[in-house]
């Protein structure tokens, strides 16, 4: 390869901030990654699937996959509602609906965890009217799917939230003008240019979810094979100091967010070559 | 102008009203439910037993312990990120290299790992039964189940906060402005402080609020790395697990109130530094 490694650049600091970057890189994120791949390494592929090839740990991993999906989906349409009606719509208390949309980031998951319990439990606030109904919220799989929901809420909505604000009115008005219903512009030619925005966020949503730890082990319950999600599952290893184990299934873990990683940046390729942003 | 006539001239590109205050109502009610519940829930279920002893369960030793540990970890951490994101948003926007992407993606990396698995690799890189890690404790430098392990495992949930914030507004920038002052014969210190920091100091803030909002409530890797020590390595987050377990539940919620109260005021300087300096932020917020 004819182009050199570094630039030359009249810039200054380069010494500097390369070596603090790559320095902190190295120590906080890549090193300790590095121990979990080397402890899998160590442990061999075999012992890897002895650990993860067992009924508890597949209803886990199962469980926190399907509720992900399950939450980010539903994310993905109301989010998809929330961008649309906050960029779109003028009405009184908007201002204080698009910033209650970044709570779940902010929240501590903790918080929102024994918050959400206090309302969906038998005696809480949801939870005595749907009681009244003969559901069970808390400590069923429908906590935990409430949980993701709340973490995943803003993901959507702030990555379809700048699209919206650039589609040109032109383009609706074309639409119109050739005699299209706004159902039907909005199916053809509103939704195609949000879905990749759409699908980056929900796929964020869904990684979101299936590492959440904080605020689904509050409502969960953690019965095993029902309630029991594959991160606290990782928590009870070590606490019984078997770390073989908690590696493996943290490994496990790790490979399904870099698959997810990879199919997010899949998707802002594809965008980026079909319409020219992400 | 009555109703009717509004709806016959309404513009080929906007919903009817009725559609457009059908969409309105569901997001109402689905953030009512959804963020506006818990986030009352939280000062209902503190306030039960009354204001007083609520004040008075923060009082408490545990409470003001986990208080202190919490304000010391993101003292240290939040700096810490703070100087990573400006010194990794320099290296990527001022000098052109191979790999340019691929470390952004490491960067960004800590987004897509489970704070649990965080915890794990922290752990199993300086637990006392790792080679460095038991080579640390012999030296008397615990890191897991103490203080520098909850630094590290804060820093890297954190990680990307600062230098995901900085590095579009830096592209955005360009180099033009730091090559004119170089040119007229700045230092490079001089040119960071009076040309680059100035234009960035709104998208640094951004920034490091939303980092100190994360380090102050993170609780999935710093439950697995502090092993939760009363008095010793129990943040607040922990702490709160830790008295909700031991069905306190005022002296949980209130603990649980101060964490709210900070996301609030987050969310309020947030939106604040969104309505006055948007044109000095990165458009498109994604975490």
């Amino acid at each position: 390869m004819g182009k050199p490694l570094i630039h030359r650049s009249p810039m200054p600091g380069l010494g500097l901030s390369m070596g603090i970057t790559l320095t902190m890189l190295s120590l906080v994120v890549l090193l300790p990654i590095g121990a979990l791949l080397l402890k899998g390494a160590h442990y061999g592929l075999a012992g890897i699937w002895e650990t993860v090839n067992r009924e508890r740990v597949w209803a886990a991993l199962y469980l926190s996959f399907r509720l992900s999906l399950f939450a980010a989906l539903f994310n993905l349409i109301f989010g998809v509602l929330l961008a649309w009606v906050l960029v779109r719509y003028r009405f009184p208390g908007r201002r204080i609906l698009d910033a209650a949309v970044d709570l779940p980031f902010a929240l501590p998951t903790a918080v929102a965890g024994i918050s959400l319990t206090a309302l969906y439990a038998p005696n809480g606030f949801f939870g005595q009217m749907a009681a009244e109904i003969g559901w069970k919220i808390a400590y069923t799989q429908w906590g935990i799917f409430i949980a993701l929901v709340f973490v995943g809420l803003p993901f959507v909505t702030r990555t379809v939230q700048p699209v919206v604000e650039e589609i040109e009115r032109e383009v609706e008005e074309a639409s119109a003008t050739l005699g299209a219903s706004r159902l039907h512009t909005i199916r053809h030619v509103i939704l195609p240019m949000l879905t990749p925005a759409a699908l980056t966020g929900f796929a964020l949503a869904l990684a979101r979810a299936v590492g959440e730890y904080g605020s689904v082990i509050f409502i969960a319950g953690n019965i095993p094979l029902l309630t029991e999600i594959a991160p606290l599952l990782i928590i009870i290893q070590l606490e019984e100091f078997n770390y073989d184990a908690a590696a493996a299934i943290g490994i496990a873990m790790l490979l399904i967010s870099f698959a997810m990683l990879l199919v997010i940046n899949l998707i802002q390729v594809w965008s980026r070559r079909r319409i020219g942003y992400v | 102008m009555s109703d009717a006539t509004q709806i016959r001239f309404r513009a080929a590109t906007e919903e009817s009203p009725a559609t457009r205050w059908t969409l309105i109502a569901l997001a109402f009610a689905g953030l009512a439910i959804l963020v506006f519940a818990p986030l009352i829930a939280v000062f209902v279920e503190a306030l039960a037993d009354g204001a007083v002893e609520a004040l008075r369960s923060l009082a408490s030793p545990d409470a003001r312990d986990a208080i202190r540990l919490t304000l010391t970890i993101a003292a240290i951490s939040v700096p810490l990120n703070a100087i990573f994101g400006v010194a990794a948003a320099w290296f990527i926007t001022k000098f052109d290299f191979r790999g340019k992407a691929f470390l952004i993606t490491l960067i960004d990396l800590p987004f897509s790992v489970s704070p649990v698995v965080a915890g794990l690799c922290i752990v199993l890189m300086f637990g006392a039964n790792s080679a460095l890690g038991g080579w640390l404790v012999a030296q008397g430098y615990p890191i897991v189940f103490a203080m520098p392990g909850i630094i590290l495992a804060t820093m890297f949930v954190t990680f990307p906060f600062v230098a995901r914030e900085l590095i579009p507004v830096m592209i955005e920038q360009g180099r033009a402005e730091e090559e004119a002052a170089l040119t007229l014969g700045a230092s490079g210190w001089r040119v960071f402080w009076t040309v680059t920091l100035p234009n960035i100091r709104w998208a640094l803030l951004y920034g490091v609020l939303l980092c100190n909002a994360r380090a102050m409530g993170e609780f999935g890797a710093v439950a697995v790395v502090s092993g939760k020590i009363r008095g010793e390595t129990a943040t607040i987050p922990t702490t709160i697990e830790m008295l909700y377990q031991e069905y306190l539940s005022v002296a949980a919620f209130s603990l649980a109130a101060v964490l709210t109260l900070l996301a609030l005021l987050t969310l309020l300087l947030k939106t604040l530094l969104e309505l006055r300096h948007a044109d000095q932020l990165a458009a498109n917020h994604r975490h």
